[in-house]
């Protein structure tokens, strides 16, 4: 079936079909949407589940990591401050390993309130051990809904996801999307079947005090997870494929990159926008390509590490470590040889247009990176 | 009933890591013997996360959920919803908590799931104070009590987390004691058999917290009772009845043992002077004025 809606929209009908037995959530803008139609489903009896209303973000990440450990599958969404409140717990549900699946509208972090596309508000959990995609589509969005729960469930992965997509520029916009019947998904995706959980036949204790003798085999057995992750997304994507169509590229979605000599890395909407700078320079004969990191957790540094060392990369972080330079650029820094510019761009909503990319391209070209548009002028 | 007719059924097993005395330990063995197998515990940050004993043992029988310090209501109505999506409303889901966890740090999820109507038993063991980071005062700890944040006395009276509960219309708010088992017994199975959120705070004297010898815990507890300075009640309908020798104190048919008597035995009120103890005196008498207005 073919729907023309919003992200938001998008991710509350893949929620649904998705068939989680328990949703918690708490409402912040751009998110709102996502939790008011949620609502709608489960009152009118369109998605049986059980839907807590919670009085924090803190209390809908601590409902669905119980309700998850009780042994079913469970939804949650947020977005910037919403996210920052449940930091504890997602650290709690990363240890844990719990296969939860949340959605993060990205949005920019206050003082100076802001409603605007940022992603600072994930990259600060990027140490939670949660898995982290990043969309550029609404078919996308819907497309990595179930994906996420598929892999987070696999039992190499065992660890959260989190879907992450720009407030407004996709929350709130309407495109296109193919969506499949709920059989077709029910067969993609069957019921949940967890690894453990509370139950009064089998009584476990979980979580308790734990010594400095097996503390570090559980983080090293996320560690582990993490890189098994990459291969099962691989998997998951290709399942998808060959069921639906429809591919994003894994880990990281390239675009001519084959004879380029610079490479544009981005995540999210700037990676959608991206697409259509590389044609534009390709035109003017610039042998550019792109590099679209849709998932950052895990890190998807092989992939990276291929193109880097034929091109140079230009990479574009909508977020900031402050003190340093952009996550990304950073990161890609540290795990790839080869010469790599960063620009800091499109913080607090600010607009990033295909043409302010094909000027990041050109100044890069001169070697200049910088914060564009505030320094690189 | 007399303790000897309580279940033989132990969930809390021995060689267990509580301190010698401890009254948390005392507690939840009553409360497990009266809620059964068919149970399912969170605990949030507190000394019960210890006395589990550590991983990959564990001390408790019944499937027992640790959570973050603030968040043990939360988790209760997760566990709750996914019990219910199972089918499972046969299970009963409890919160075991300090009062930092309850009067604290973890007020704001306990209110929400208490406006919820989250169907389950809350349970707040009051030792008065954060015992598993080392005797820190809290929003239970009394006035004039040293604790290692309050050096020289606690300026602040404890705050009457209970009330705070009852106004939230809770079908069942009950307060109990450890030196009164067959008590705290009867109102955990009652509780049991309500419907919607249910709430229970067990005065729990702590020997190093409260500063006594270990084998005192039960004689301090029941003295908090006899002296008026911890009452026991039910709240259920709308009605309060008060229990034990708390009911003849609130109906003035008992007198009250002297509050001194309780206060000497407690190395925590050591530093107490006169003028504290005319203070304490006078907020016991507010205190049971309110519940005699009241009941
Ligand atoms: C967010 C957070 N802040 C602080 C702590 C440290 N902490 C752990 S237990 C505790 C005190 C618990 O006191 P209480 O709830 O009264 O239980 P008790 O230790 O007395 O059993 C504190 C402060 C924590 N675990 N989490
Ligand atoms: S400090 Fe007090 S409450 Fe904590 S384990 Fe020891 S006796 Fe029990």
């Amino acid at each position: 079936m073919k729907i023309i809606d919003t992200a938001n929209n998008v991710v509350a009908l893949a929620a649904k079909m998705a068939r989680p037995k328990v949703i918690a959530a708490y409402p912040i803008t751009p998110q709102t949407t996502i939790v008011e139609r949620l609502a709608q489903y489960v009152e009118s009896g369109e998605l049986k589940a059980e839907f807590i209303r919670v009085e924090s973000e803190h209390s809908a990440m601590t409902s669905c990591i119980a309700a998850e450990a009780t042994g079913v599958r469970t939804f949650t969404a947020t977005s910037s401050h919403g996210l920052l409140l449940m930091h504890e717990m997602l650290h709690w549900a990363g240890l844990a390993r719990l296969p939860i699946v949340m959605v993060n509208v990205n949005r920019a972090i206050g003082p100076g309130w802001s409603i605007w596309s940022d992603c600072n508000d994930s990259m600060s959990q990027r140490d939670t051990g949660w898995l982290q995609f990043y969309c550029s589509s609404n078919q996308e969005v819907f497309d990595t809904v179930i994906q996420a729960y598929k892999i987070a469930e696999h039992k190499d992965v065992q660890l959260p996801v989190m879907v992450n997509y720009d407030g407004f520029i996709l929350s709130h916009t309407s495109m296109p999307a193919d969506i499949p019947s709920q059989k077709e998904i029910d067969d993609f995706l069957p019921a949940y079947t967890p690894e453990w959980k509370l139950d009064v036949e089998h009584p476990i204790t979980h979580g308790n005090i734990i010594g400095p003798e097996y503390y570090m085999e559980v983080r090293y057995d996320m560690q582990i997870s993490q890189q098994k992750a990459k291969k099962v997304i691989k998997n998951v994507d290709d399942e998808w494929n060959k069921k639906f169509g429809k591919s994003h590229g894994n880990l990281i979605e390239t675009y001519r990159c084959d004879d380029a000599d610079i490479i544009i890395v981005a995540m999210g909407a700037i990676g959608a926008e991206a697409h259509a700078s590389v044609d534009g320079l390709r035109k003017k004969g610039e042998k550019v390509g792109l590099a679209r990191l849709r998932v950052f957790r895990p890190f998807p540094k092989e992939d990276l590490q291929k193109i880097a060392e034929k091109a140079k990369l230009i990479v574009i972080d909508r977020d900031i470590s402050v003190g340093i330079e952009g996550a990304v650029a950073t990161e890609i820094k540290a795990s790839v040889d080869g010469k790599v510019c960063g620009f800091i761009a499109g913080l607090g909503g600010r607009d990033v247009t295909h043409k302010d990319i094909m000027r990041m391209y050109n100044l890069a070209k001169e070697n200049k990176d910088g914060w564009y548009s505030v320094e690189v002028r | 009933m007399a303790i000897k007719d309580l279940p033989k059924e132990e969930y809390v097993l021995q060689g267990n890591a509580a301190c010698p005395g401890c009254p948390a330990t005392i507690a939840l063995r009553t409360v497990l013997k009266a809620l059964g197998k068919k149970t399912i515990i969170t605990v949030p940050a507190s000394c019960s996360a210890v006395i589990q004993s550590l991983y990959p043992k564990t001390s408790f029988s019944v499937p027992t959920m640790n959570i973050a310090f603030e968040a043990a209501a939360a988790s209760a109505s997760g566990i709750k919803a996914a019990l219910h999506a199972e089918g499972k409303d046969d299970v009963t889901v409890m919160v075991w908590a300090g009062d930092g966890g309850s009067y604290d740090i973890g007020l704001q999820a306990l209110s929400g799931a208490l406006e919820r109507k989250t169907n389950f038993i809350y349970i707040c063991y009051n030792n008065q104070m954060y015992s598993n980071t080392g005797i820190q005062r809290s929003g239970a700890t009394p006035y004039g009590a040293w604790t290692t944040t309050t050096w020289a006395g606690k300026k602040e009276k404890a705050k009457n987390l209970a009330e705070i509960v009852m106004v939230h219309d809770t079908p069942y708010v009950a307060t109990a004691s450890i030196a009164y088992p067959t008590d705290l017994y009867r109102k955990v199975k009652k509780a049991k058999g309500i419907e919607g959120p249910k709430y229970i705070e067990i005065l729990c004297p702590c020997p190093p917290g409260w500063r006594f010898d270990m084998s005192k815990t039960v004689e301090i507890a029941r003295l908090a009772v006899e002296t008026g300075s911890w009452l026991m009640y039910e709240f259920e309908g709308g009605k309060l009845t008060f229990n034990g020798p708390s009911k003849g104190i609130i109906e003035g048919t008992k007198e009250a043992k002297p509050i001194e008597d309780w206060l000497r035995m407690q190395g925590r009120f050591r530093n107490l002077t006169d003028n504290d103890i005319k203070e304490i005196k006078n907020e016991l008498k507010e205190g049971w004025e309110f519940y005699q207005k009241k009941s």
